[in-house]
């Protein structure tokens, strides 16, 4: 699959030596920078600060950070020590040129919805440089007394299973939660009552507000075998369809994809603790082990590609290797 | 091994209240000189049960053990007949199917793992 990046075919700012030179690892979070209602993202590398990162902040609106997928608790081959790599990703964040204005945290905090997990995922979390941090579940987060204690310690204010939304600096910001009722056979759910909320939600809104959606879960079927999709996302979107500008943000995939459809942008981020498989490229989702020395630095696990305001395609759903 | 020893416990004093209550006969709850119920064993390997069908006689006790990596519940489609707690990696979970009939269950947080026992 390395032929297809030869190219620059997309006409989306990025050559083979420039996908190399963004491609990242495990244990990096995502800057987002808002340009007029545009996202654009950087993966953090060693810090956000080589000369292709800044010229795409260059006259940011404001930026927020998304991290996802920390897994605590996690200790299996594919990363033994999660707790470290999480404290490198906030080490990242801290050492970006400009402080962002907030993270996002798009679920997995912990692996098993363990007291202890959560307590350390905040400690760690606490420490990184930004106003404030939104969390949505992951259905690690989940697994004990439905939920509660994710809402205790997570999701306050929050209604139904954690969804909510605010306002910042004239962008939207929606939370959603597709990790919790979810049906045989099927992918992840928002359920009728949160999307009734959505519609509520948005109703009033202006068409040129820009808006950001983040999930644990993709909102669009990235690859329906593994459950990487949510069954009911076309209704969520259908509702934020008038917008002119939408950006999906998920993690639960642990790679980056990108793609464009309409107005609409989806992204998915990389896991602060381990790499999953490209679909289909592995008999099952499960943790993608890699050599010790190459946990951090290992290339062709995510995908990264930028769409510079136009509307090419930019999924990339195959490993380099 | 809970969902047994919680049947066995009981079964002395609560036994026709319970036959009752999941509507199954009397005869099949355990009693002093029973022969041993039968038992099965499901793996769940890479995101998936296996067998994904295995059939049972009434009264056999299925044992589910997670060989993966990440965690899983096993839980009955209907979501109440029987749920496991969080399954990590090397954990199990047992239950001890009745009453004759086909059951489907799957894992509650990756729904697309789908299976079932046909209990005879």
């Amino acid at each position: 699959m390395a032929d297809s990046i030869k190219d620059n075919i997309n006409k989306d700012g990025i050559d083979r030596r420039g996908f190399l030179q963004c491609m990242a690892w495990a244990g990096t979070g995502v800057l987002y920078s808002v340009h007029g209602g545009i996202l654009k993202s950087v993966p953090l590398l060693q810090g956000a600060a080589s000369g292709m990162d800044m010229e795409k902040m260059k006259g940011a609106d404001f930026s927020f950070i998304q991290i996802s997928d920390s897994h605590i608790g996690f200790s299996k081959e594919a990363n033994p020590d999660v707790t470290a790599t999480l404290q490198i990703a906030v080490d990242r964040i801290n050492g970006s040129a400009a402080a962002p204005d907030f993270l996002l945290h798009t679920g997995d905090i912990s692996q098993l919805s363990k007291p202890s997990e959560f307590d350390t995922a905040q400690q760690v979390l606490k420490g990184a440089k930004a106003g404030r941090i939104f969390y949505v579940p992951g259905e690690h987060d989940v697994l004990t007394d439905n939920g509660q204690q994710y809402l205790d310690r997570f999701g306050k204010d929050t209604k139904g299973e954690g969804w909510y939304s605010f306002d910042h600096k004239g962008a939207h910001f929606i939370g959603l939660v597709n990790v919790v009722n979810l049906k045989a056979g099927g992918l992840g759910s928002l359920g009728s009552d949160q999307l009734k909320w959505l519609q509520d939600d948005v109703r009033n809104l202006k068409s040129s507000t820009p808006v950001v959606v983040f999930a644990h879960i993709p909102l669009w079927t990235v690859y329906p075998d593994w459950g990487w999709g949510t069954d009911d996302s076309e209704q969520a979107l259908g509702y934020l369809k008038r917008f002119g500008s939408v950006s999906v943000l998920n993690g639960h995939i642990h790679q980056i994809m990108q793609k464009v459809e309409g107005n609409v942008t989806f992204h998915t981020a990389l896991s602060t603790a381990f790499p999953q498989p490209a679909p289909g490229t592995a008999p099952s989702p499960g943790p993608m082990k890699v050599p010790a020395d190459q946990l951090r630095s290992v290339l062709g696990i995510s995908h990264v590609n930028y769409v510079q305001g136009n509307h090419s395609l930019a999924i990339v759903d195959s490993p380099l290797a | 091994m809970k969902k047994i020893i919680w049947m066995f416990g009981f079964a002395a004093t609560v036994v026709a209240a319970l036959a009752l209550a999941q509507g199954i006969m009397p005869s099949l709850a355990a009693s002093p000189g029973d022969k041993p119920a039968s038992s099965a064993t499901v793996k769940i390997d890479n995101f998936s049960f296996g067998p994904a069908t295995i059939t049972v006689p009434a009264g056999a006790t299925v044992t589910w053990t997670n060989n993966d990596d990440v965690p899983h519940v096993v839980t009955s489609d209907d979501g109440k007949m029987f749920k496991s707690k969080a399954l990590d990696t090397d954990d199990r979970f047992s239950f001890t199917f009745t009453k004759p009939g086909t059951y489907n269950y799957y894992c509650s947080i990756h729904p697309k793992m789908t299976a079932k026992i046909i209990v005879q």
